[in-house]
């Protein structure tokens, strides 16, 4: 075989397989969203499919009509605002509760020995392959009003009224660190491992504490693994549904749950896709900070 | 370096693992609980685990889910592989980026949005060339498999950047063609990845019930669209058994796939022992004996292709 045809060969194969996972994140996942904004711009009619053509022609008239009413109506009606900012805060507070927990756990885990490391890693990871939905079911039995915590309590005298947890944003607190806590510690681990533990005696050495060597050396070099892992938990709590439909109340207003009300409930497919991209463009910068750490992850260290 | 066994930080792993499994551990307990009111409990029983065998919504909807989670894993690891190979072996060009983002953004993307995007072009799909005329698995697959092929693209290409590339190039400057080499060097030694990235998309796909209850149509349900609905409704103690089966179903494969994965990686150490060992040998025999002798040097050579 010749050297040139098996360069060109090779050249038409690397199309192939570029071409084909190409196509197909295209087709159902940009083009998706094309047709996401196109909706939001129509009008909710009662019919099949549920909205109003953009684009219509006829007595040799073309008509372009933009609504442009359901962004308007976004920005006039509070509530709307207000789940934006609920589930932003939500999420903000879950990611660092996450943080918190999920941190000194990644950390312990990286100083381990390493046949305890695999262990480990697969205790963390064994809870998320089991059901979503079932974990945050779990919580259901344990946080209700008469409920195993509550009951728990009650029984050691520590309170006399049950606590009303279950329907309020604590529960959804609890429930989305809960999911998403192996989410912040896979990154955090991986990253942590990879540390070079000759620096953190040089640190010693030169007279620094534990405290001061974690803060000045640990911490900035761990700075990819929080990014990537408080953007694991950050993007999807802000537009989770289940987790606020199960365990939050009437208090807990969410935009994922509002965007399933008006899509299933009221049928208004047009807000509930204006409702999306607005949910896209406040996401787009903590996505675009996770999709740079991840392109250097995927391309570096060739 | 000498630090307690009770540091901060392990403290606080242990008390992580903790809260990760006890709730884990009360659905189990509870599971066995004779009273109907989930959270008094009131003697031994196995009758949940009997109703739920007897329900038979339930029992398709477990069959639709496996069918769905086996055909939609089984694509995204073909996508995903290829996926991997293009942003970690194929160097840049054009639409590079675009690639990269459109691979990377699916891991954090709300489902709402999947969901509410994929049907919108379901249905406008329906609309222009008339399929899919109906939603229901297909779907469903179509959908689990676009954001499954994301996950499955970062497990196998993390395993492609660990391998060495310098086989792959030795075979190619050998003359095996590049699909040739593909399946003989390159598959073989991601596939510990590949597996890992099928049983990722397998559970993911099981597990997903916002971007389902979206795209499906009225004909089928999958197992957490059935779950959904009837957890809104409150605790039942026969979710609680059917939960008690998910994980001791999880936990097993887990514990095998572990196994497995341990099992391979101590014959790979073998083997690799083996090959420093028979070059080293093979230097001595040169050294002491014939320095032509042809038959030693192929040894390193095939005992590579045979694996």
């Amino acid at each position: 075989m010749n050297a040139y045809t098996s360069h060109s060969d090779r050249n038409v194969l690397r199309r192939i397989v570029t071409a084909i996972p190409y196509l197909w994140l295209l087709i159902f996942f940009m083009v998706p969203f094309a047709i996401v904004l196109k909706i939001s711009f129509a009008e909710a009619m009662v019919a099949i499919p549920p909205f109003s053509d953009l684009v219509t022609y006829a007595d040799e008239q073309l008509e372009i009509l933009l609504n442009l009413g359901n962004y308007f109506y976004l920005v006039e009606d509070s509530l709307y605002i207000n789940a934006y900012l609920g589930a932003i805060e939500i999420a903000f507070v879950s990611t660092v509760l996450c943080l918190l927990l999920g941190y000194p756990m990644a950390y312990a885990m990286a100083r381990m020995e390493s046949k305890w490391q695999n262990i480990l890693l697969l205790l963390i990871l064994l809870p998320s392959w089991t059901s979503f939905l079932i974990r945050v079911y779990a919580w259901m039995g344990i946080l209700s009003t008469n409920g195993l915590l509550n009951n728990s309590l009650m029984w050691l005298g520590m309170i006399d009224q049950p606590l009303q947890i279950m329907n309020t944003n604590i529960a959804v607190y609890i429930g989305i660190v809960y999911a998403y806590l192996p989410f912040m510690v896979l990154p955090l681990y991986a990253n942590l491992v990879r540390l070079d533990n000759s620096l953190l005696e040089a640190s010693a050495d030169l007279g620094g504490r534990p405290l001061t060597t974690f803060l000045k050396v640990t911490l900035p070099l761990s700075k990819a693994g929080i990014i990537a892992g408080s953007m694991l938990v950050f993007i999807p709590a802000t537009g989770e549904y289940v987790i606020p439909e199960l365990l939050g109340g009437s208090e807990t207003l969410m935009i994922g749950k509002l965007l399933w009300q008006e899509f299933f409930s009221n049928r208004d497919w047009p807000i509930a896709s204006a409702l999306a991209m607005v949910m896209l463009v406040v996401l787009v910068v903590p996505i675009m900070l996770f999709q740079h750490q991840q392109s250097r992850e995927l391309e570096g260290q060739r | 370096m000498s630090r307690s066994r009770f540091s901060f930080s392990n403290i606080m792993l242990i008390l992580g693992l903790i809260f990760l499994y006890l709730p884990m551990l009360v659905l189990i307990v509870y599971s066995f609980n004779e009273s109907r009111l989930v959270t008094l409990w009131s003697g031994f029983s196995t009758k949940w685990y009997f109703e739920l065998f007897e329900d038979d919504q339930l029992i398709s909807a477990v069959w639709t889910s496996l069918e769905i989670a086996f055909f939609s894993a089984t694509m995204a690891i073909v996508l995903g592989t290829m996926a991997a190979l293009v942003v970690s072996r194929f160097g840049n060009f054009r639409g590079r980026t675009l690639f990269n983002s459109m691979i990377a953004a699916p891991l954090v993307m709300p489902d709402v949005i999947i969901g509410i995007s994929l049907l919108l072009l379901f249905v406008s799909m329906a609309q222009m060339f008339g399929w899919p005329a109906e939603r229901g698995m297909t779907t469903i697959w179509i959908a689990h498999v676009t954001f499954s092929t994301a996950y499955v693209c970062v497990v196998v290409s993390s395993r492609l950047k660990e391998m060495d590339i310098s086989i792959e190039e030795a075979a190619m400057d050998l003359g095996a063609p590049p699909v040739k080499t593909f399946f003989l060097i390159t598959l073989p030694s991601i596939m510990p990845a590949v597996v890992a990235g099928w049983l990722l998309a397998f559970t993911l796909s099981l597990d997903d019930v916002v971007i389902a209850s979206f795209v499906s149509g009225p004909g089928a349900s999958t197992l957490p669209m059935v779950v959904f609905s009837s957890v809104r409704l409150g605790v039942s103690p026969k979710i609680n058994a059917l939960a008690t089966l998910i994980i001791f179903a999880v936990s097993l494969v887990a514990f095998i796939a572990w196994w497995l994965m341990r099992r391979a990686e101590k014959q790979q150490q073998q083997q690799m022992a083996l090959m420093s060992k028979s070059e080293e040998l093979h230097i001595e025999e040169q050294r002491q004996q014939n320095p032509d002798d042809e038959t030693g040097l192929e040894q390193p050579a095939t005992l590579l292709l045979r694996r």
